[in-house]
């Protein structure tokens, strides 16, 4: 075997360092996707227009419905209201992001199911993101605490709502235990 | 059976005789408990058994499901109805949407699947006439392809769970009987039904089908759908009641990135009805997206020009319906024994109360995508009325039934909105101009300045009572504006707002009921159980008025005058009879939950009012507090009677969420002109029921019965404000007679 001789590799002519891209990187559901359309536009448009991610619904425009609500960061944001320049390199949940990897629902959503929550369903999205919300801060809410969630249900299902936010709760804790 | 005879033969056929192969989109039926997975996944090898049915080889039964779903659960019941006739094994059922079912009948269309649109509580009694047949005959098919196999006769087989079986045991599934059934000729007459003591999904609950799809955000609505290359279009529309199109200056929506073109739109036509054409004169910004479009929008530099109506104002409005009321009426609706006469010689109670227009606010806001081509044009859009758009597209492409597709996907809520189909026009417009597929959407703002309002009114109620303490002369007189909007001309404009057989017609002997036509330049629409809403809160309220005068118990009085249970003659739509006795059961069971003889003595008070609707018979009691301008809703108590209840979980979600709809508008909603335009914006001008604003649980009672079943979705509205009214009145001696409620309690506090 011929030996070789040791020697430092030569040095580079010129350090550069990456070129400036364009655009803003933001983490949806796990993935990055970077957005180079209009910085203002917000983050409601981007998912359902450029993402085709639809689960997150437009219904006011101005933060009062909470139909597009979506968690940034693991806190509530109404996406309708939210420019995409403010979510540079931050995580956002959607609906479609709730379950795990593997398709298993989350407790919300499956306690949504069990109590047939949903009337038209429109809203249902924003509420369920809401209620992850709240159960993150407060795993075992009163009454009280569900009555924060300030999402709009046209259809009036606020009292199963409130029944299915109880019973996740109690499977989570269940789970946990 | 007597459902069987009621069908008629013609009815029969012309709901059997379908085409074939036009299920779209759907889910399992099992929401709860299976994998989800997508319609794409089942395969193209099924047997169409009738029109309604397709079975897969492997025994999965597909049934489609007719009408729109806009949250009153019709893709969850009415496939129900079929599965039990069918004697389907729900666990394996899957529910598509079917399409708009249409064929060119020499030159006119011919609606193959039956009546596909959803309003009036139509939809469930229909079913229960014609899907049941539906089911039926898949059944018979299946069991007819059996008996051929096995040479045996069909009347020696029973079904159970997808399986025929024989005398001797054998048995077949319906996948495999399915291909050879497929074969066979539709029965020629109606089919024996099972007799409800055999029912095995009807009457159960059922969870909606939907219910995954929702939850995961995989369900597309029509807002969700979209076309290749489609363009998004948004409207500015005039914001004058009547106004026009004066100037544009588009220079600066132009230069928006993605913004293609800018398009003026036409006004309304007054020879065609509203509801097939756009509502107001508009110009449509197109672009390559949403925000786009919608900054585009806002660039546009637009002059409008007022109209007639420029000047029109809710107060002017009030005192219009006031002025009116002095006068003649416009028609007497109803006329008993001479109620001028008794009125004078008896003791007198009288008293105005006032409904304010009011908004739908689907959450889905008005959106339609429609792509037209020269031989063919579809339509995706969330309508009530499928088959009305149909001949939108038609009237506006001049294509042929064939060539016409619309599909209606689960809707963000109804409440009689979509019974028009102004957006299906606009889009289909926009579509042909740019020769692209066009999304359409409307914002939350267009939505409430641009809506089909319910009618605002002044009723003025008139009673006389004897020294028995009994009524003996009733007057409605009521002020509004015709949510027909002159259709039909000006001697129908009535049958829309005053319905003649209305209690307590029928109960007092002199009764005059009087209809004063409001000139408004507001488009007046239809909204979750029309005028009853409007009517008996003023009947219920005024009730509740002269038994206190009376010094009646409220409940009690309501009891008395109802009387013994019978039928009485109710001929508008929900008829032919109002059965007094199935009204007083609900009151009862009402009082009852509520504990109406339990006095109160916190500061409580209780309320109840009653009503019959579209079939259905309701009651509600509430009991509520108001401490430092503040009601509470303490305990909120519905009893209902739709006879046989299809799927009694739906039903209480039905009531539950008619409930706080009632309490949501009652409290805080209403939609005012001023200066010729409609003030209302958005969610914080007309401010919904939150969580915290509405009663923690609506205690929902079903009546059991064996009646046919009437729809469920409007019957639970009528006797939330009245019961809501009384309640204020018990707690405080306050009387509000005005609504909005809050806005009226705070005033006279």
């Amino acid at each position: 075997m011929q030996q070789q001789p040791l020697q430092a590799p030569p040095p580079p002519s010129e350090i550069r360092p990456e070129p400036k891209r364009d655009g803003i990187d933001v983490v949806i559901n796990g993935e990055r996707f970077r957005h180079y359309g209009d910085p203002a536009m917000p983050l409601l448009w981007y998912l359902r227009d450029v993402l085709r991610l639809t689960g997150s619904k437009y219904g006011c425009g101005i933060g009062a419905c909470g139909a597009c609500t979506v968690l940034v960061d693991g806190q509530a944001m109404r996406s309708c209201v939210t420019p995409v320049s403010a979510l540079k390199d931050r995580h956002v949940t959607t609906v479609e992001g709730l379950a795990d990897a593997q398709g298993n629902l989350h407790a919300l959503q499956q306690a949504w199911i069990d109590e047939d929550v949903a009337q038209c369903g429109y809203c249902q999205a924003g509420q369920l993101m809401a209620a992850a919300d709240l159960l993150k801060r407060k795993p075992d809410p009163s009454d009280d605490d569900i009555d924060t969630i300030a999402n709009l249900c046209r259809c009036g299902t606020y009292p199963r709502i409130r029944k299915a936010i109880k019973r996740a709760a109690a499977a989570l804790k269940e789970g946990k235990a | 059976m007597s459902a069987t005879l009621r069908l008629s033969r013609r009815r029969f056929l012309q709901v059997l005789a379908g085409a074939a192969g036009a299920l779209v989109v759907g889910v399992r039926a099992d929401a709860a408990g299976d994998d989800g997975a997508p319609l794409e996944l089942l395969g193209d090898d099924y047997s169409q058994v009738g029109p309604f049915v397709r079975i897969e080889p492997d025994g999965r039964v597909i049934i489609g499901a007719r009408a729109p779903d806009m949250g009153q659960g019709t893709r969850t019941a009415l496939p129900r109805i079929i599965a039990e006739e069918l004697d389907a094994d729900w666990a394996r059922v899957t529910v598509l949407g079917m399409p708009l079912g249409v064929e060119d009948d020499g030159g006119k269309p011919r609606f193959v699947y039956g009546d596909q649109s959803a309003g009036g509580s139509t939809s469930i009694p229909q079913a229960w006439q014609d899907l049941r047949q539906a089911g039926a005959a898949a059944r018979w098919l299946l069991v007819q392809a059996a008996a051929r196999r096995w040479n045996v006769p069909a009347a020696s087989l029973r079904t159970e769970a997808n399986t025929v079986i024989a005398a001797d045991g054998r048995r077949a599934g319906y996948g495999e009987l399915a291909a050879d059934a497929a074969r066979i000729d539709l029965p020629r007459q109606p089919l024996p039904l099972k007799a409800p003591a055999q029912y095995r999904l009807v009457g159960k609950p059922a969870w909606n089908v939907d219910a995954r799809d929702i939850v995961t955000g995989a369900l597309p609505f029509a807002i969700d759908q979209t076309f290749a290359e489609a363009l998004v279009a948004v409207i500015a529309r005039c914001p004058y009641l009547d106004g026009s199109l004066a100037e544009v200056d588009d220079a600066e929506a132009l230069k928006v990135k993605g913004v293609v073109k800018v398009l003026p739109l036409p006004g309304p036509d007054p020879a065609l009805a509203v509801g097939v054409q756009p509502l107001a004169p508009g110009v449509a910004v197109l672009a390559t997206d949403t925000w786009a479009a919608l900054q585009g929008r806002d660039r546009l530099k637009l002059v409008w020009k007022p109209g007639m109506r420029a000047s029109e104002s809710t107060a002017a409005l009030e005192q219009q319906a006031l002025d009116k009321l002095a006068g003649e009426p416009t028609q007497r609706a109803r006329d008993d024994g001479d109620f001028a006469k008794l009125f004078k010689l008896g003791r007198k109670i009288q008293a105005d109360y006032f409904v304010p227009y009011v908004a739908h606010a689907t959450m889905e806001p008005m959106n339609c995508l429609a792509l037209v081509e020269a031989d063919h044009a579809t339509v995706i859009a969330p309508t009530q009325t499928p088959e009305r758009a149909f001949e939108v597209v038609q009237r506006l492409t001049g294509l042929a039934a064939s060539q016409i597709e619309i599909r209606f996907p689960r809707i963000g809520g109804g409440f009689g909105r979509r019974l028009e189909d102004d957006y299906v026009a606009e889009a289909v417009l926009l579509a042909k101009a740019v020769g692209k597929p066009v999304k359409l959407m409307w914002t939350r703002e267009d939505d409430f300045t641009h809506d089909v309002y319910r009618p605002c009114g002044v009723h003025r109620m008139s009673a006389a009572t004897d020294r028995r303490r009994r009524i003996i002369a009733w007057r409605h007189q009521l002020a509004s504006a015709s949510k027909r909007n002159g259709r039909g001309g000006a001697g129908q404009q009535w049958t829309s707002e005053i319905y003649p057989d209305d209690l307590p017609a029928g109960l007092v002997a002199n009764l005059q009921y009087d209809w004063y036509a409001l000139d408004s330049g507001v488009t007046r629409g239809n909204w979750r159980a029309p005028a009853h809403v409007s009517n008996a809160f003023a009947t219920q309220s005024f009730l509740d008025e002269i038994a206190v005068a009376l010094k009646i118990d409220p409940l009690k009085l309501r009891l008395e005058l109802l009387g013994a249970p019978r039928p009485l003659p109710y001929r508008s739509h929900g008829g032919p009879v109002l059965d007094t006795g199935r009204l007083a059961n609900v009151l009862r069971l009402a009082a009852a939950r509520i504990g109406w003889d339990q006095r109160r003595t916190n500061g409580h008070g209780l309320g109840i009012a009653c009503h019959f609707t579209f079939g259905g018979y309701a009651a509600h009691a509430f009991e509520v507090s108001v401490e430092n301008e503040r009601l509470l809703i303490h305990r909120a108590v519905c009893a209902v009677d739709v006879g046989r209840a299809i799927n009694p979980l739906g039903l209480e979600a039905q009531m539950m969420g008619g409930t706080i709809d009632g309490l949501s508008t009652a409290l805080n909603l209403a939609i005012t002109v001023k200066d010729g335009q409609v003030q209302q914006k958005n969610f914080p001008d007309y401010p919904l029921a939150r969580m915290a604003d509405m009663p923690r649980e609506v205690e929902v009672h079903i009546v059991e019965s064996e009646a046919d079943p009437s729809g469920a979705g409007e019957i639970g509205i009528p006797s939330v404000a009245p019961a809501l009214a009384n309640a204020v009145y018990a707690a405080t001696t306050v009387r509000v007679r005005r609504l909005p409620l809050m806005a009226e309690l705070k005033r006279l506090l």
